[in-house]
Parts: C-alpha cells; sequence; structure tokens
C-alpha cells in the first residue's frame, strides 16, 4: 500500500508531462534545431527548482515522512556515462522520447509506443548481457 | 479552470513542477527521481536469464514500477479529459526542416506519418520506432541515468559525472539531429 503514493506522484507527472508538451517529438527536433527555446524553458527551470531544494533539504537536514535521513550516493564517473551519453542522445533524437516521456506517449494513446518501450527493454538487456565487456 | 488546464502549460509551469518532483520524491520516502532504472527492474522481474546485471534485490525498488504506472495513467488522462482543444504550435522554421521530408501534419505531438502501427513494417518506422528504443534502453543503462535520474536528479545534487552524462546526451541529440536524422527521414 505504500507503494500507492509513488502512483499518485506518477499520475501527477504524467499529466504535466503531455500538459508542458514535453512528450512531443517535434519540441525535441525544436530544441536540438535551436529553433525555439520551449525545452530549454522546461529542463533548465526544472534543474534551478532542483538544485534549490535539496540545497534546502540538506540544509534543514530533513528526513522522509518514514523516518529516513535524506542522502545520496555520489555518481562515480565512468567512460559509460560518456559513451552512454552520446548513444541515449542519439536515441533521444531519433524517438524524440527519453524513458520518462516513452511511459508518457504511449499513454496517451500513441499505443505504437508499447513497441518503443519494449525495443528500450531489449536495449537495457542487452547491455546487461554485455556489460562485463564493455569499456567503463 | 478546466479551460486553463486545457490550454498548453507554459515552460516555466512545466519546468517548476518536474523541479519538484524531486525533493516530493525525497520527502515522500528518501526516493531517487530516476525513470530508466525502471527498465532495468522490469528485465530483472521478466528476463532476469542469470545475467548477474538483474540479479539484485529490484522488489526493494518496485516504488519506481508504481511511479511509471501513474505516469500512464496521468498522460492518458491528460491526452483525453485535459487535452488540448487546439492543434499543436510547432516553431514554423521547424516545420519547414521537417516538410522537406514529407512531414506536413503538425496538429499532434508526435508525425503521424512516422509513428503508427502500419509504418512499423517500413524501414524508416522500424529505425524510429524499434532502433531508437534500443538505443534509448542501453545508452541510458550504460550512462546510468536518464534525463531525470542524470540531468535533473544528478545536477540537483551537484554530481559532475551526471553533468558530464547530460553534455554527452546533448551531444548524441545534436548529432542525431544534424546527421543521422536527414538521412533516414529521406528512406
Amino acid at each position: 500500500m505504500g507503494n500507492i503514493k509513488y502512483l499518485i506522484v506518477g499520475l501527477i507527472f504524467g499529466v504535466l508531462f503531455v500538459k508542458s508538451e514535453i512528450i512531443s517529438w517535434f519540441r525535441i527536433q525544436e530544441m536540438f534545431h535551436f529553433h525555439a527555446f520551449h525545452m530549454y524553458g522546461v529542463l533548465g527551470t526544472a534543474v534551478t527548482v532542483g538544485v534549490i531544494s535539496v540545497f534546502i533539504l540538506k540544509k534543514l537536514k530533513l528526513t522522509s515522512l518514514e523516518g529516513q535521513p535524506i542522502d545520496y550516493e555520489p555518481k562515480v564517473f565512468n567512460k559509460g556515462q560518456v559513451i552512454g551519453g552520446l548513444i541515449f542522445g542519439v536515441g533521444w533524437a531519433i524517438t524524440g522520447a527519453c524513458p520518462g516521456p516513452i511511459y508518457a506517449v504511449f499513454g496517451s494513446r500513441f499505443t505504437v509506443f508499447i513497441i518503443v518501450l519494449l525495443s528500450a527493454l531489449a536495449g537495457t538487456w542487452v547491455y546487461g548481457f554485455f556489460r562485463d565487456k564493455l569499456p567503463h | 479552470m478546466l479551460d486553463i488546464i486545457r490550454q498548453p502549460w507554459s515552460w516555466y509551469m512545466g519546468g517548476i513542477l518536474i523541479g519538484l518532483t524531486v525533493p516530493t520524491l525525497l520527502l515522500l520516502g528518501n526516493k531517487k527521481f530516476g525513470i530508466s532504472s525502471t527498465f532495468r527492474q522490469i528485465c530483472a522481474d521478466c528476463f532476469p536469464a542469470n545475467v548477474s546485471f538483474f540479479k539484485y534485490n529490484w522488489k526493494q525498488e518496485s516504488w519506481n514500477l508504481f511511479f511509471a504506472t501513474g505516469i500512464i495513467i496521468g498522460a492518458f488522462i491528460g491526452g483525453t479529459l485535459l487535452t488540448n482543444p487546439n492543434a499543436m504550435r510547432v516553431a514554423p522554421e521547424t516545420q519547414q526542416v521537417l516538410q522537406q521530408y514529407g512531414i506536413t501534419d503538425f496538429s499532434k505531438m508526435l508525425p503521424t506519418e512516422i509513428f503508427n502501427w502500419s509504418s512499423l513494417l517500413t524501414l524508416k518506422g522500424f529505425i524510429f520506432i524499434v532502433v531508437g528504443g534500443f538505443l534509448v534502453g542501453f545508452g541510458t543503462r550504460y550512462a546510468g541515468g536518464c534525463i531525470s535520474g542524470h540531468s535533473i536528479t544528478g545536477i540537483s545534487h551537484l554530481q559532475l559525472p551526471s553533468l558530464i552524462a547530460t553534455i554527452c546526451f546533448m551531444i548524441g541529440g545534436f548529432f542525431a539531429t544534424f546527421f543521422i536524422l536527414p538521412f533516414i527521414l529521406s528512406l
């Protein structure tokens, strides 16, 4: 039952994804062609709000509702962030969707996106299978 | 009120609410906003196939699957009950570029000429839908996160690797837009 609250946050998030049009393939094209400010505005604002709110949470040393301290396991740099990042970037421009929007595009009744989702799962699986052989 | 919600939301409205997801999930249960992890979880649940990368305590992270399910339901509501009554407004310069490749319907969120079930059987549709999806799944896991995990959550926690990953996402996207898309859009 404890997980229902995350379903509700996800639901709000899904509405937001559609309403701010960030699930749109056209908005992604506008962004990469520098034809519109929209996506830069969304991402820039989101990051700014994120940085400020995490700063406040840490400053106030708040705990979560369930009492855990709010912590973060630092990311460690490896080559994957560069190679994988470039590969994801290519996929992002082609599909016009990062993982969150893949779910949202499907939900907004572009049913063929279930195939994008299955392909993304296949990509994840293939990465897992060859992980030890890839440069990191 | 409903009329206001039905209009497309501005970039700052969208940005502020997405940014607030980070503290909301932290406050609810010290959860880290990151959606591509759900792909790993579904793999671990459905096809672990003895791959060590998929042998982990994914059930502990199952909140993320509830979150993803919520996104699907929310997007359904956003695309039906709360849908924008007017056509999308795509930048004229972008329309001009895409028209060269036969994309003429700019009224929906996505070009319906490319993303539909029957185009799946063409080479062009296969690349946009299957190959594109594969690269997203492979690349995000290799990079250890996507826009939500690196660009928003990671940078919010001032992680340099997340900034590097974000720069690479953008470089990959620009490269594909200017050197790969012209080719596959002409197929």
